[in-house]
């Protein structure tokens, strides 16, 4: 337990302190420091390459060679993977083979712990897919398989639900479903968020928090603080461009 | 003698062995072949196969060696891949061809040399002793019963090596396991279909219950269903005809997957399959 500022009591959920990747002498992340608490819709923004996908597959255990410490739940994630069945992952598009034979219901199946069928079809609910549990995971659209994916990491009841740029491709429709079901989960379930993004008005709609990351964390703090001060949004912007140059 | 048809005698053993064979190939086929790894069962066997050669070579039971042969091969090469980045059809070239260049080789290099030696092993027997079919049933009990505890796992890291890894699954030694439990069915399978032929029953009956399936449950049953029905028909179709086994085997299952191509053409079947636009 922890207090902040306002005295009132909460939970740290992840704890990540001055975590650094190095890709064959490139930085990819440099001294990244910050938290995340019971509760919290943390909204990482940042252009492409800045890092977001290597902290992802670092908080997730899909990447081990870093320096720093990552703790989940009060324990450094190096010397337990335990904590993966209380974190919900939706990763950046579903690369799903359209003729895998296996229902919608069957894919929520999969996971360890979710041989309970009424979890499975509490998940479906969750994410308005649960009419649809015997169709075949291939037939149905991208949004519609974010949506599942959502359901998916809900099964085991997670305590954070981690998303990697999830509607990207996707069209106006499911994502505007997408994200009044990531509120809904996040204020009705108290389920903490982070979650990567492209799009700043999703972001500046929905996150309280915000991490600004191009490599380094520029800006970590309350969504409003940083989508009001003006000299921030216009570093984050030249920062962007100027990696979208470097791509080019 | 080579292509032998199957005896009156013989078609108890035949039955039962074939039927527990069919049930494992069509199980673990289909996980090779939702992972694209149709042909692994081809390179396994014919890897198999050098351990045969270095089985009669030696003078110890070629059964035993190649399964050995098979297993620590196919693993070996799949921890190369992962370290070198080496793609998937490329390992199971070099398995297969690896593997029957040394077994030529060791065929040359054996005294007394005998062609019947091996042809049981490379087209499949018609003749099963009754130890043999005691083998055959165990293994294929020891292997579906750890499928049974295990195919959920297995299936999410097929589905996405990535969630299933997020999700704290040891997406590595799964694989391991299913290579492994895949090497053990071809050896045990070799006996019934031969090395050359042994693919037909890890890809055919998927293939085609995947033409009419719409969940994993229903492929699962279906292509146990198509597979035996094509082992039983087979086995029957030598006796009374006095041709090949294994050829008859394979090409029922061949006239499975045409005819479900042909009725899925033709919109008689209108579930969502493998050749669904």
């Amino acid at each position: 337990m922890f207090i902040n500022n306002s005295g009132v009591d909460f939970t740290m959920i992840v704890d990540i302190q001055k975590l650094s990747v190095d890709y064959s002498g490139i930085k990819a992340l440099d001294d990244i420091s910050f938290g995340i608490a019971e509760g919290d819709f943390l909204g990482i923004i940042g252009p492409n390459g800045a890092g977001k996908s290597t902290l992802f597959h670092c908080m997730l255990g899909l990447r081990t060679q870093y320096d720093g410490t990552i703790k989940f739940f009060g324990q450094d994630i190096r010397d337990s993977r335990k904590y993966l069945s209380q974190v919900g992952f939706v990763p950046q598009k579903p690369v799903v083979d359209r003729n895998f034979p296996a229902t919608i219901r069957e894919v929520l199946s999969m996971s360890q712990n979710s041989s309970d069928s009424k979890k499975v079809d509490e998940a479906l609910q969750k994410v308005w897919m649960h009419e649809l549990a015997d169709r075949r995971i291939g037939d149905l659209s991208v949004g519609q398989q974010q949506r599942v994916f959502i359901a998916k990491a809900l099964v085991n009841s997670p305590k954070i639900l981690v998303l990697d740029e999830p509607v990207t491709g996707i069209d106006q429709y499911n994502q505007d479903l997408f994200f009044q079901i990531l509120g809904e989960l996040n204020t009705k379930e108290k389920i903490s968020i982070i979650w990567a993004s492209h799009d700043l008005d999703a972001v500046e709609r929905l996150a309280s928090k915000v991490a600004c990351l191009n490599k380094t964390l520029f800006f970590h703090g309350i969504s409003e603080e940083f989508f009001s001060d003006d000299e921030m949004l216009k570093k984050y912007s030249e920062t962007s461009m100027q990696m979208h140059m470097h791509h080019h | 003698m080579t292509f032998e048809a199957v005896s009156y005698e013989s078609i108890p053993h035949a039955l039962i062995s074939g039927i527990a064979i069919s049930l494992l190939c069509s199980v673990v086929g289909l996980f090779l072949v939702l992972r694209k790894f149709s042909l692994f069962g081809d390179a396994l066997a014919h890897s198999a196969f050098g351990g045969v050669a270095f089985g009669l070579f030696i003078g110890i039971y070629p059964l035993w060696i190649a399964c050995a042969v098979a297993i620590l091969s196919a693993l070996g090469l799949t921890k190369i891949r992962q370290k070198f980045d080496i793609s998937g059809d490329a390992i199971v070239a070099i398995l297969l061809s690896t593997g029957l260049g040394a077994g030529v080789i060791l065929v040359s290099l054996t005294e007394d040399f005998e062609f019947h030696d091996i042809e049981e092993f490379l087209f499949g027997s018609a003749i099963v002793d009754t130890q043999n079919v005691v083998a055959i049933l165990a293994m294929a009990g020891i292997i579906l019963t750890i499928l049974f505890f295990t195919y959920k796992k297995i299936l999410y890291s097929t589905f996405s090596e990535e969630q299933a890894k997020a999700s704290g699954i040891p997406v590595e030694k799964m694989s391991y396991l299913l290579i492994a439990m895949a090497g053990v069915t071809v050896v045990i399978s070799m006996q019934l279909v031969g090395v050359l032929l042994i693919s037909a029953l890890f890809v055919l009956p998927n293939v085609s219950a995947m033409l009419y399936a719409r969940s994993f449950k229903q492929t699962v049953i279906l292509s146990m269903s198509f597979a035996v029905f094509a082992t039983v028909s087979g086995i029957i179709m030598s006796y009374q005809f006095e041709i090949a086994q294994a050829g008859c085997i394979v090409l029922v299952a061949a006239a499975i997957f045409i005819g479900s191509l042909v009725a899925k053409g033709s919109g008689l079947v209108k579930t969502a399959g493998i050749l669904a636009k």
